[in-house]
């Protein structure tokens, strides 16, 4: 059975040429990068030249780059340290659609006496701009906001953002784990402070990630070690992922005008055609500020793990913001914070697709989901009042 | 991903019964969308009032269509009062387990069930009445009483996955708490949990009850006793030395042995003595 690869959201399929570029440093090349002889001394070199892809394709300098070991770890530190240079103030805002990397951590601290404000989105997904400004006090030590929804896929207006809270004076943090190589990034004219990425959504391997750090910014690192990472990140260097994560980087530069126009256009179709093809189906976020590679689409009546799981016979990894994947019992808090209706919200599914799925694979979901959907809404009891309604 | 059992993919992928009744004899309607997942059941008694046909409408995660599917096997041909029996961990098992987060799916076949008995008869249901704990998925104190009652729940936790409460804006965490106490209080969990035991397994049970619990007693008073043959609930003994020619013997049978044998290995148990 052919595989249809279409959650790229939750990872990404390593790149061939990333995979043959890091090879050599998990066999050939094991010197640690502190050491003193040639021998490490090169891999030192390589470290050197991956974080100088990565800030060329921030528009950053190699200095401000600082590898970790995943997106999590990024945004934790980032928010971590902008509480630590700020110590007197209590006050940190965010939003209710952040990945749980962001909006667990700030749950966390807000039992930690720190005060959260939570920016909320509307219908489409999109954020609540006077919110958002009216909340920021003297006493917000960090404001942190995604580059762009995983689950949406909506893109929020960071440039705008970034610059009304450094008038502000207050540290600013970006998730941008969704947003690098699908949407251009230059940090050389978006003046935010602190930005994280993760390597696997971006054809690397899962477990490296980058914090970007703008120069002049105070810090204090997280992880408190060794003087690795100019001493803002203690702990040897995980090499041959960090050499990943820089060819990667070059690659996404290569390949972000075809995120935007053949992977955009397929992603198009795909939506187009189901909206076509099955009765109440609607897509979830703002259409016109989204990740040219994801769409969610609510279909009424029916429940996304059943969905899910059809599709998986035949083949197609997609998910699901429904209750019932997840464990939890309610629908994501991305889809309730759009306040979608539960008649579609427990029945959404996410695709989000690379530059490597093909015309092929879109018709294949073209041709097999209207079937699944159809057999599930006959077994529901709500579709006769969905479909009168 | 989740961890189904093949009887529950089977029943999923290959749903039994789905479907609506015209005039069906009971219908039962449980669940809503807000919910994530609701299901009708129908059913329709023949002559002798057994029940004849069963259908099913679902709207769900894979393990409340394939819970939904079980139940409509498991009703045909029966009785409603041999229906009423059926508790979800009987639907459970029938598709050889389900998640622990996933019980909730039997659970709400079992209501669909009762609803639907309730919409024959022509009584309401008592789940229903009570009162609300817990607003995000509306379930109430007689509910959530009952689950902890009937599958010996312990915490909070344990009660979301049976029943959802709880598992929303968590203001009624207090609320649950109490009602899981107040139960323990009244009823203590037994020691073991009574799940149904496979044959070879009550054989081993039953031996070593007699071996530890029950012979010791009995040898105190000069008798003995031993274990001939078990069939289904049937448990063939013989007593032996002075149980044997004691004209209470069948006192001792009834009253000590079965009593022992009923407490610690299964209720449903019937000791028979066979003579040499
Ligand atoms: C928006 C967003 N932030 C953070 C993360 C976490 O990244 P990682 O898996 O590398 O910790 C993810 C990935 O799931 C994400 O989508």
């Amino acid at each position: 059975m052919k595989m249809v690869y279409v959650d790229n959201n939750a990872t990404t399929q390593v790149a061939s040429e990333v995979f043959e570029e890091m090879s050599p440093y998990l066999t050939r090349y094991y010197g640690n990068p502190s050491s003193m002889y040639t021998f490490a001394g090169q891999v030192g070199d390589k470290l050197r030249e991956a974080a100088a892809k990565v800030a060329d394709l921030l528009g950053a300098a190699p200095e401000e780059i600082v590898f970790t070991s995943c997106g999590t770890e990024s945004d934790n530190t980032a928010i971590h340290a902008a509480l630590r240079s700020n110590p007197d103030k209590r006050h940190i805002v965010t939003t209710r659609v952040e990945h749980p990397a962001v909006k667990s951590l700030c749950e966390d601290l807000s039992k930690r006496g720190y005060r959260v404000s939570f920016v909320p989105v509307d219908h489409k997904g999109r954020l609540d701009l006077d919110y958002l400004y009216d909340h920021l006090t003297d006493d917000t030590a960090v404001v942190s906001i995604m580059w762009a929804n995983n689950e949406s896929g909506v893109i929020f207006p960071i440039p705008e953002i970034a610059k009304k809270i450094r008038d502000r004076g207050i540290v600013f943090h970006t998730d941008a784990v969704q947003a690098v190589g699908k949407v251009p990034i230059d940090l050389s004219s978006v003046p935010v402070d602190m930005l994280a990425l993760s390597g696997h959504k971006l054809h690397a391997p899962k477990g490296v990630g980058v914090l970007y750090i703008r120069k002049g910014t105070k810090f204090s690192p997280f992880l408190i070690g060794g003087h690795q990472e100019r001493g803002r990140r203690g702990g040897t260097e995980n090499v041959a992922s960090i050499v990943a994560l820089g060819k990667a980087c070059e690659l996404a530069g290569q390949h972000i005008e075809e995120e935007n126009t053949r992977v955009a256009r397929l992603r198009d179709r795909l939506e187009s055609e189901l909206l076509a093809r099955i009765d109440k189906a609607s897509v979830n976020g703002d259409v016109k500020n989204r990740l040219p590679n994801t769409t969610s689409i609510g279909f009424d009546a029916v429940e996304g793990e059943a969905v899910l799981l059809l599709m998986d016979q035949i083949g197609i990894c997609a998910s699901s913001g429904s209750a019932c994947t997840s464990g939890s019992l309610e629908p994501s808090h991305v889809l309730r914070a759009m306040g979608v209706p539960f008649t579609s919200a427990h029945g959404s599914i996410r695709f989000s697709l690379s530059r490597y799925n093909t015309e092929e694979q879109i018709d294949h979901i073209i041709e097999h989901l209207p079937p699944i959907i159809d057999r599930l809404r006959k077994m529901s009891p709500f579709w006769k009042q969905s479909q009168a309604g | 991903m989740w961890e189904y059992t093949d009887k529950v993919k089977d029943h999923f992928l290959n749903p039994r019964n789905v479907g609506i009744i015209e005039n069906a004899d009971g219908v039962g309607e449980v669940g809503s969308l807000a919910c994530g997942d609701a299901l009708t059941l129908y059913f329709k008694l023949d002559d002798d009032g057994r029940i004849d046909d069963v259908k099913f409408q679902t709207f769900g995660c894979a393990s409340a269509i394939a819970s939904s599917s079980a139940l409509t096997e498991m009703l045909k041909g029966l009785t409603l009062d041999e229906a009423r029996k059926i508790s979800n961990d009987d639907i459970a098992e029938f598709l050889g387990g389900l998640p622990k987060e996933k019980m909730h799916c039997s659970v709400m076949g079992r209501e669909a069930l009762e609803a639907a008995i309730a919409n024959f008869e022509g009584t309401p249901v008592e789940e229903t009445e009570g009162e609300v704990v817990c607003e995000c998925f509306g379930v109430t104190d007689i509910q959530i009483e009952r689950v902890v009652r009937e599958n010996h729940l312990t915490t909070i936790a344990d009660v979301t996955d049976y029943v959802k409460a709880g598992g929303g804006c968590e203001k009624c965490h207090d609320q649950i708490q109490e009602i899981i106490d107040s139960v323990m209080e009244k009823e203590p969990v037994p020691k073991k949990k009574q799940t149904r035991l496979t044959n070879i397994q009550k054989i081993k049970l039953i031996e070593e009850t007699l071996e530890r619990e029950i012979r010791p007693a009995l040898e105190k008073d000069g008798g003995n006793i031993e274990l001939v043959d078990v069939d289904g609930n049937a448990v063939y003994v013989q007593l032996r030395g002075t149980c044997a020619s004691c004209r209470l013997s069948e006192v001792t049978l009834s009253e000590y042995v079965q009593a022992k044998l009923r407490e610690l290995v299964a209720p449903e148990l019937v000791v028979e003595e066979v003579h040499p």
